[in-house]
């Protein structure tokens, strides 16, 4: 299958991955609502390439003025972990209370720590 | 009743997991695994939902060249991109549940799919666009409040972005129902005649009575619903009663009346023999919506195709710039 993320394919191939009846690839949207705030997942949009999604993401994400930036990756480009996995994967982080602050006994009446 | 409504393959062991998560509370993302059925009856649910919203376009965009005024006219017109915007969020919600858009929005062109039964009703006067704002978002909010803590995490999400927008639709249907009924007795009468014919069909849009949603329960158990259609419909009825006094307009039931006892105001008896009729296809205007939809996707298609040559085009000016 081609893809449609390769620049180096040729226009016929490129053009094949683009039907003309709305499926074009799915781009996963991301949201900034103000200065200094991450930027969230907001939903997803279809488009032919990122500018096209960039456009469709505003009319569809940031019709009320609440958007400062938006980011649109192609969802074939996400990688996730998986609840399955997630016990074991996730695990590492699970049993080290040290690196909590409440681990750490203080003297009594010790302020600013 | 449990047994033969989960699909045979589902294992039971990962069905009481899922089901303990449910009861935990815990929200379902897409790659988490759940019974088939759970996935089936969300497809079924989301995807009606989001044919609604895009059909519901269709009422009203009939009204936006006659709209009265520019203040009217521009506030309709965002109200009809609102639409088009939420059907897009739940299509994408669905999406997420291993189905593609396209094959969803095949089957509303091919009339297979239902969306909501009161959009196949016709809009008259100008008189009409108020009180669908009022009742039909009303009764969207109402339901889609609930739905915003439904159980799957992308469909409770959708909810929560369409409930902060639809508020708008509600108060801009009041507004206008409020101005004519302030009017001149013409307006009043016009406006009147809009409750007479949307109220009845608005109940309806609550889904069959509780006795008769074969679906209730297991959504319930599952935490897709989290109020029965009787509830939500009761909850709109309590809302919209007090609303329609405030500007001297009478809803057509003479069985309307306040329980003290209960506090919810009791109403009389819904025509679901109207209701099924619609649903069926034999409503006053199930068939132009679906023409109207048609053609809206016909005429689109050029854009539709040039879009996918522009895009193919800039790769290959951006390929022949690598090389």
């Amino acid at each position: 299958m081609a893809d449609p993320l390769d620049p180096a394919q040729s226009v016929a191939e490129q053009a094949a991955t683009i039907p003309g009846d709305g499926q074009w690839p799915v781009w996963e949207v991301f949201t900034q609502s103000e200065e200094g705030a991450p930027h969230e997942h907001a939903g997803s949009v279809h488009a032919t390439d990122a500018e096209h999604a960039l456009q469709n993401a505003r009319d569809v994400y940031a019709r009320r003025g609440e958007v400062i930036s938006l980011w649109v990756v192609p969802s074939a480009a996400i990688t996730a972990s998986t609840r399955g996995d997630a016990g074991p994967f996730f695990d590492p982080g699970a049993d080290k209370a040290y690196r909590h602050p409440q681990f750490y006994k203080v003297p009594r009446g010790v302020r600013g720590l | 009743m449990t047994q033969t409504r989960t699909a045979p393959q589902d294992d039971p062991a990962k069905v009481a997991e899922f089901e303990a998560r449910i009861a935990a509370g815990q929200s379902i993302e897409p790659k988490d695994w759940m019974p088939e059925r759970y996935r089936r009856q969300l497809i079924r649910m989301m995807s009606q939902h989001a044919h609604s919203e895009i059909v519901g376009m269709l009422p009203e965009g009939n009204w936006i060249t006659r709209a009265p005024s520019l203040r009217r006219k521009i506030s309709l017109i965002a109200k009809v991109q609102d639409e088009a915007g939420h059907g897009l969020y739940i299509y994408c919600g669905t999406e997420t549940l291993g189905v593609d858009r396209a094959e969803l929005i095949q089957q509303l062109l091919d009339g297979t799919a239902k969306y909501s039964s009161i959009f196949n009703y016709p809009t008259l006067s100008w008189a009409d666009i108020g009180v669908i704002g009022w009742f039909v978002d009303g009764a969207a909010i109402v339901n889609q409040t609930v739905l915003a803590k439904a159980s799957y995490g992308p469909y409770a999400r959708a909810m929560i972005r369409i409930c902060k927008e639809e508020n708008f639709h509600k108060r801009q249907g009041y507004e206008i129902v409020a101005t004519l009924a302030n009017g001149t007795s013409a307006q009043k009468a016009m406006v009147q005649d809009a409750v007479n014919r949307w109220w009845w069909p608005s109940l309806m849009m609550f889904g069959p009575s509780d006795a008769n949603s074969p679906n209730t329960a297991e959504l319930i158990k599952w935490k897709v619903k989290r109020r029965t259609n009787d509830e939500l419909r009761q909850r709109f009825v309590n809302l919209t009663v007090p609303q329609a006094a405030a500007v001297n307009l009478t809803l057509p039931d003479p069985d309307l009346a306040y329980d003290t006892e209960s506090e919810n105001w009791s109403f009389g008896r819904i025509d679901w023999d109207e209701f099924n009729q619609v649903l069926r296809g034999n409503g006053p205007c199930n068939r132009e919506r679906l023409a109207a939809r048609r053609k809206a996707h016909d005429d689109g298609a050029w854009v539709r195709e040039a879009a996918s040559a522009y895009a193919a085009k800039q790769r290959a000016k951006q390929a022949s710039e690598a090389a």
